[in-house]
């Protein structure tokens, strides 16, 4: 990443406005994590007993976590932290290990408590050893990366062209996968099946079975993460790969991608509120858990920007890019992750229609980047206005790239002409990455010459921008009670979605913490603030 | 009747231009079988005029040529829009005359399919294509439900809002999901509702065909392109103008 200070940047933003910005992002932000360090749910409880090594599920397909999780919610509830009752219940004897005793517990034959003086020191004692050897596999996942591409290599070339594979089929997927690494992908996403975001569970093993893309399991990222590492060797750089920490497992699943080693994975604070209506203190607390996560196992967060405007207008609502931006910048800091670690997003969706709409596009990402001058951020492809005519979505698509190129973006979703038309064909991937190795070679390092006149429209644009995402974080300050951001997503104010924060799926799973509550995860990745 | 064939640059020289890849090595031989899978699709003759390796396994190719096919319009089958559209303002006014409260629209997307673009583009006030979205027009009152809701769910708040039409969009085709979601939406509507007030049901995209409507048990199907003025037109038509001139209002 180039070093820039944030106010040296090419748009040269008023550094007391970008002060500005961040102060009140901070000031939106806030309450919402203290709120959320108020809550626990099913998931980040869940999490903290996969990080225990807890896996598998019983023969009807309900994963182990699952089973135990909810005997021991029936008998004490979840406001004391599942590591109390659960490790207290091993420390009795009940069984000899968590497998033992999650299938002791479905069959109803354990009774959970909530354990007191020297058993509750005990019990404390016996989770902190075994998630702590947990977190510490999590640890050596990294430092495996860590040595891999230091060995192999990163990508020679900026941005990094990120491809997305959705069969449905893990073993389809593989191949695919392989196939696109070899064309030149530098990072590999596999979509998630649509269904997953709202299962309360995480389902298990290898599947092959997916819609519109393939489920998020441990066998599957296993499997896909050995099949790059194999690209990997063959290839000589290090092949990323990426998947969804999202929906209501999004704990659970942060925790898998830590333990197989993913790379990168789609973390946004919002996203789950406003897109799939899950409740939104739900999301704020299982999104600080996987970030938490996510910072200690080095993987980079993709937050979700591009979808405000996939549904509200991408000129009017430019300004919710950057509000949204600035908060996960805040929450992901809060929970611990690096400047390394922020693919913010951000997209090129304005009406090709409109006037000067290629330098507004200029304007908003490199307003982008100057706030943001060390993070990787993620430019997304055209999809809101892409017809169905392939031609036009071919010029579109190179006009992204270059876009992309000339304002120093980081990570690039490469953008399908037949997007709206079909799932992509090996064509229309083969098409694709030729329009962006066109652009890369042939303008590739244009960012080095491009710097906007300082009165010019771009860098007027993007003032504008910036000022209206002042005004915005003023107003969801300014809404009375004492979490100005919740009545701001409850009335509308991004992607025009309405979102009580007494409703949306998955409120059933929040729990107040009681006095005393213990999560040996949450001790463990709050102590380790490096 | 009229016949017509493709125009390239030359009235009646059936010019076209298609696009495929063919499961084998970059040869002389695979630039033959591109010309010949040509002339089975009826171009003759068959310009290959670019093929080019996709890794070692698959090649891609540009075809250019006549087709021999003629197309006879007065053979074409579609919906024709059978009711008149509407500008807003008089959606508004034939609503507030006919049918004297709101009128109600519920809609979503069912099964697992996650993509709201088209419901959001028919009932979101930001609209599609210049028109504004149902949630502009004063008259109807829209509760959009998004994405991955439930048959059940749907039906039970159609109950609860007292809903006069129903929008359903689908837009995940994969293994036919569209078309037996939507079987099984109609069929809990029918089920549920006496057959003279089940809402209206409508549903939507891009992969629907449009004479589909009966086979899915539902009352219309929109294709892609559908703007949400076309949406309301329809929905006043049937609720409010029909509804009217069709059936006696007890006293």
């Amino acid at each position: 990443m180039a070093k820039r200070s944030s106010t040296g940047g090419k748009l040269q933003l008023d550094p007391v406005t970008v002060r500005k910005a961040r102060t009140l992002a901070r000031r939106v932000g806030k309450p919402v994590v203290e709120l959320a360090t108020k809550h626990t749910t099913v998931s980040v409880e869940r999490a903290t007993l996969r990080l225990a090594g807890l896996s598998g599920a019983d023969p009807d397909g309900i994963p182990w976590v699952n089973r135990l999780l909810d005997a021991t919610r029936g008998d004490v509830g979840i406001e004391h932290g599942i590591a109390l009752p659960v490790w207290d219940a091993l420390v009795r004897g009940e069984a000899d290990d968590l497998p033992t005793l999650a299938e002791k517990a479905s069959a109803g034959s354990v009774r959970f408590r909530v354990p007191e003086g020297r058993d509750l020191t005990r019990a404390r004692s016996a989770a902190r050893t075994q998630v702590g050897a947990g977190v510490r596999r999590m640890d050596a996942r990294r430092r495996e990366r860590e040595r891999l591409v230091k060995r192999l290599g990163d990508p020679d070339h900026k941005p990094w062209i990120y491809l997305i594979v959705a069969t449905g089929d893990i073993y389809e997927d593989m191949p695919q996968a392989q196939q696109a690494a070899r064309e030149g992908a530098d990072i590999i996403a596999v979509i998630r099946s649509t269904g997953q975001s709202l299962l309360d569970y995480v389902p298990e093993g290898a599947t092959r079975e997916g819609f519109a893309g393939t489920y998020a399991t441990q066998e599957n990222f296993r499997l896909m993460r050995a099949a790059l590492d194999e690209s990997s060797r063959e290839l000589g750089r290090y092949v990323r790969l990426t998947n969804y920490a999202s929906g209501l497992c999004m704990p659970e699943i942060a925790a898998l991608a830590g333990l197989e080693r993913l790379d990168m994975m789609l973390n946004d604070s919002m996203y789950g509120i406003l897109f799939r209506d899950i409740n939104p203190v739900r999301t704020f607390v299982d999104q600080r858990f996987s970030r938490q996560v996510h910072a200690r196992a080095g993987i980079v967060i993709n937050t979700g920007e591009d979808n405000y405007l996939t549904t509200a207008d991408a000129v009017e609502a430019a300004h919710t890019v950057t509000v949204s931006q600035l908060l996960n910048e805040y929450f992901a800091k809060e929970a611990g992750l690096e400047d390394w670690q922020l693919g913010l997003g951000h997209a090129f969706e304005i009406d090709p229609e409109v006037p000067d709409s290629f330098r507004m596009e200029l304007a908003h990402a490199m307003l982008a980047r100057d706030l943001f001058p060390n993070a990787p951020l993620k430019w997304m492809p055209p999809t809101r206005h892409m017809t169905g005519d392939v031609f036009r979505g071919y010029l579109l698509d190179a006009f992204f790239n270059l876009a992309g190129m000339m304002t120093g973006q980081s990570i690039l979703l490469v953008g399908m002409m037949t997007e709206a038309v079909v799932t992509p064909w090996l064509s229309d991937r083969d098409l694709a990455l030729q329009n962006v190795r066109y652009v890369m070679n042939a303008a590739g390092s244009l960012h080095e010459d491009f710097h906007p006149s300082p009165d010019g429209f771009i860098a007027e644009r993007a003032r504008q921008v910036l000022a209206e995402s002042i005004d915005l974080l003023e107003r969801i300050l300014a809404h009375h009670g004492s979490t100005g951001l919740l009545d701001a997503i409850a009335d509308g104010t991004f992607g025009l979605m309405k979102r009580p924060a007494d409703a949306g799926r998955g409120l059933d799973g929040v729990a107040v913490k009681a006095p005393g509550y213990f999560n040996p995860a949450t001790d463990i990745l709050e102590a380790a603030r490096w | 009747m009229v016949i017509l064939r493709p125009y390239g640059d030359t009235t009646g020289d059936g010019m076209v231009q298609v696009s495929f890849t063919l499961p084998m090595a970059h040869s002389k031989i695979a630039e033959g079988a591109a010309a010949q899978l040509a002339s089975k699709m009826g171009i003759d003759p068959a310009l290959v005029v670019h093929a080019k390796p996709m890794g070692p396994d698959f090649t891609f190719f540009v075809v250019y040529g006549r087709v021999n096919h003629l197309v006879d319009t007065s053979k074409v089958e579609v919906v024709e829009r059978d009711y008149p559209l509407l500008s807003p303002k008089e959606v508004n006014l034939a609503i507030r005359k006919g049918l004297r409260r709101r009128l109600v629209v519920v809609g979503g997307c069912i099964g697992t399919d996650a993509h709201t673009v088209g419901i959001d583009a028919i009932l979101n006030i930001k609209g599609f294509a210049g028109e504004k979205g149902l949630e502009y027009y004063r008259e109807l009152r829209v509760v959009n439900l998004g994405a991955q809701v439930s048959v059940p769910q749907l039906v039970e708040r159609a109950r609860a809002e007292r809903a006069d039409a129903i929008l359903v969009s689908q837009v995940v085709t994969q293994r036919d999901a569209h078309l037996t979601n939507t079987k099984e939406m109609s069929a809990a509507f029918r089920e549920s509702y006496p057959a003279a007030e089940r809402p209206l049901l409508i549903v939507g995209g891009p992969r629907f065909d449009e004479r589909m409507a009966g086979e899915l048990g539902v009352d219309r199907v929109f294709v892609r392109g559908t703007t949400p003025g076309e949406v309301a037109s329809y929905l006043t038509d049937q609720l409010v103008t029909r509804r009217a001139t069709r059936q006696e209002v007890p006293a």
